[in-house]
């Protein structure tokens, strides 16, 4: 069992430990330690490189389920794969889902995840009620938003930091279906996205669009807008996860290069030929395109990739969103998938949560070394003059000056940090080290 | 379907339960000696899917039979029984200690075996269902390192071969499986890298599918098949030599 980032970028032999059991003290090997799920974090935020990762592997029960209000109560390790499977022919689905069913609830606290509907449901930590917070001096915290309301705020986006989340009680929402009815526009322009954004808002829950980066000039930003709705009646059928394929091993050089980019690009973007398409699929294909490919990661080759999301602020969000799309242009280099989103203005529970009113953009880069390094530097001037900021939970390289900026309550996180539980992202973020433990 | 399970806590029955328990729409019977974790599957499977979850505890060391008559009492008509209870016990402790020979000899075998001869008369006497046992690889060819965990499956896989012709005639299944190495508490003292290990998931999965085609035998995963093919048939000079 390796334990690595979904990047593979830092690499490094990560030496691991399992919590044996929710009701289990957290173990001090003698170095820091780190909570680690499923390693779905692209970064650095899920290593620990001088010390160990905390699996919570063996933490994977289902603890309760209201069938009347949805209400589900699990210990940290279980995915949320497991909670469609268990709660969605009952008719309950995730209220907030990412765009991989394979995080652990834990997880989804600690990065406080968004998904297509943040503009209407918010974050995942909006549909949290409580958690327990083990700490290394043995106690457990109860944390809701009545109880304990600081280490409830401060572990919510808190990237694993304030202790181990051993058990958790969120809230589902009911679904009459588990297909949902789709539409695909193919758009030509950056203005067309913020335009069709802003009008699927109010009749669309799900709202996200697939750009071809590689598309210059006029047609900059041009790709397909997908928004979406749970369907009002229909099957409520999981699916079986059977004939997923998967990438058997990584080859030694990225697939992902200028030629591959091009092709993809441009075939994705003309696969469709109409500019509207409607069509009723199951949740997997629509929330989790990706998860069809097992591993899908390894397509990036032994250096492995960098994400690169960042977040825009409203009123400049079109503009800060050109200027990075143009930089990229600019330097050549494109990515594989890149996606765009409006976020709402709900605000986010956790201290340092990513999610806030804006566009936020993603992208992924095949590590190239000191190359790729340099030109994400240059899209770190966007983000900061725009007053965004960058996602931690997919960041394995920005300078702790940006994220001390953006982030300006990370000294409340750190006062708050479990004095044996450390993180290679805290340590180059903050400049601790934190190897008293 | 009435699903039954000794030793539900161990991952790879834990697994096979939660492969059920997703298909909602079956009952279990769980039998285990850590009351705690039999409690914390029961909450489990519940949330999952099963439809009914009942619990006794049940000590392959201490007096287990009476435990087995309450569980087919509380379920008379079981569909699928699986046993996965056992130990993986310490090799060279056996070596020296004849008093933990014995022990490793009682869990794995002598009660499987007799465990066995009930369930086996109550399936056969109800005239459908089917067993199944977990097994190892181990047992296929002895070696130093765990002849006595080897031994003490390989004596049940030979039982249960015969058990199996026996209950065919009545509509009964009886099914061996056979795992490599599995990535489990267990076997948390390995080094497991490489691609011979396998998840309990990857295990109950193919369990599921062996009671469906109603096999005697298998090997999980398949490809144990041939690696043991090879395994049994390396002469003893050269297989002697091999430090496995």
């Amino acid at each position: 069992m390796a334990f690595q980032s979904w990047g593979g970028y830092p690499y490094g032999e990560q030496q691991g430990l399992f919590l044996p059991g929710r009701e289990a003290a957290l173990p001090t090997p003698g170095k820091s330690v780190l909570p680690f799920g499923r390693g779905r974090s692209y970064g650095d935020s899920c290593l620990n490189h001088e010390g160990f990762v905390l699996s919570s592997k063996r933490l994977d029960h289902f603890i309760s389920f209201d069938e009347k209000t949805g209400l589900l109560q699990c210990e940290a390790g279980v995915t949320l794969a497991d909670i469609i499977r268990a709660c969605l022919p009952r008719g309950w689905f995730l209220p907030v889902t990412p765009g991989t069913q394979y995080v652990t609830v834990a997880g989804a606290i600690a990065n406080d995840v968004h998904g297509k509907n943040h503009h209407r449901m918010g974050s995942f930590a909006h549909h949290l009620e409580s958690f327990e917070l083990l700490r290394s001096d043995g106690s457990r915290l109860f944390c809701s938003e009545q109880e304990n309301s600081d280490w409830f705020a401060a572990t919510i986006g808190g990237l694993g930091l304030t202790g181990f989340i051993t058990r958790a009680t969120i809230s589902l929402r009911p679904v009459a279906s588990s297909q949902i009815n789709s539409e695909s526009i193919k758009y030509r322009t950056l203005s067309d996205f913020f335009e069709l954004s802003q009008q699927s808002a109010d009749d669309y829950e799900y709202t996200v669009a697939w750009l071809d980066c590689l598309a210059g000039g006029e047609q900059l930003g041009r790709g397909h807008f997908i928004r979406g709705n749970h369907a009002r009646s229909g099957p409520l059928t999981v699916a079986s996860g059977q004939q997923k394929k998967s990438i058997p091993f990584t080859p030694p050089l990225s697939l992902v290069n200028k030629l591959s980019l091009k092709a993809f690009n441009t075939l994705y973007y003309h696969r469709q030929r109409q500019y509207l398409q409607q069509s009723q699929c199951g949740y997997e294909p629509f929330f989790y395109p990706l998860d069809g490919v097992l591993n899908w990661n390894r397509i990036y080759g032994r250096k492995g990739f960098l994400q690169y999301q960042c977040v825009i602020p409203q009123a400049v969000a079109e503009d800060g969103v050109r200027e990075i799309l143009q930089r990229i242009s600019k330097a050549g280099l494109g990515s594989f998938l890149v996606v765009l989103k409006m976020m709402g203005d709900i605000r986010s529970r956790g201290l340092l949560s990513f999610a806030g009113e804006g566009a936020t953009l993603a992208m992924d880069f095949p590590m190239q070394g000191a190359k790729t390094l340099d030109f994400l530097t240059r899209l770190d001037e966007v983000v900061s003059q725009a007053g965004g900021r960058l996602y931690p939970a997919k960041d394995a390289r920005m300078p702790a000056e940006l994220f001390q900026q953006t982030y300006p309550a990370w000294q409340q996180l750190e006062s708050k940090r479990d004095p044996a539980i450390m993180s290679d992202f805290w340590r180059r973020v903050t400049g601790i080290n934190g190897e008293s433990a | 379907m009435n699903i039954m399970i000794i030793g539900a806590t161990s991952a790879i029955a834990s697994a096979v339960a939660r492969l059920y328990a997703g298909q909602h729409q079956h009952a279990f019977y769980l039998l285990a000696r850590n009351t705690r974790q039999l409690q914390k599957l029961e909450d489990d499977l519940t949330v999952r899917g099963a439809t009914a979850v009942q619990t006794t505890m049940l000590d392959a060391q201490a007096d287990y039979l009476p435990a087995l008559e309450k569980a087919l009492g509380q379920m008379p008509e079981p569909d699928i029984i699986l046993m996965a209870h056992g130990v993986l016990g310490d090799q060279s402790a056996c070596e020296k200690d004849t008093d933990a020979l014995q022990q490793l000899l009682d869990i794995n075998t002598v009660s499987s075996m007799k465990m066995m001869t009930v369930l086996g008369n109550h399936l056969e006497k109800q005239g459908h269902g089917t067993l199944v046992f977990i097994s190892s690889v181990a047992g296929d060819r002895g070696r130093a390192s765990n002849y006595v965990y080897g031994a003490s499956k390989a004596a049940v896989t030979t039982f249960l071969q015969g058990m199996r012709i026996r209950l065919l005639r009545a509509g009964v299944n009886v099914l061996t499986v056979k795992p490599g190495f599995v990535d489990t508490p267990m076997t948390a003292d390995f080094e497991k890298s490489g691609p011979l290990w396998a998840s309990p998931e990857t295990i109950a999965a193919g369990i599921s599918k062996a009671i469906t085609k109603r096999r005697g035998m298998v090997y999980l995963p398949w490809f144990w098949r041939y690696i043991m093919l090879i395994i049994i048939h390396i002469p003893g000079k050269i297989f002697n030599k091999l430090n496995l």
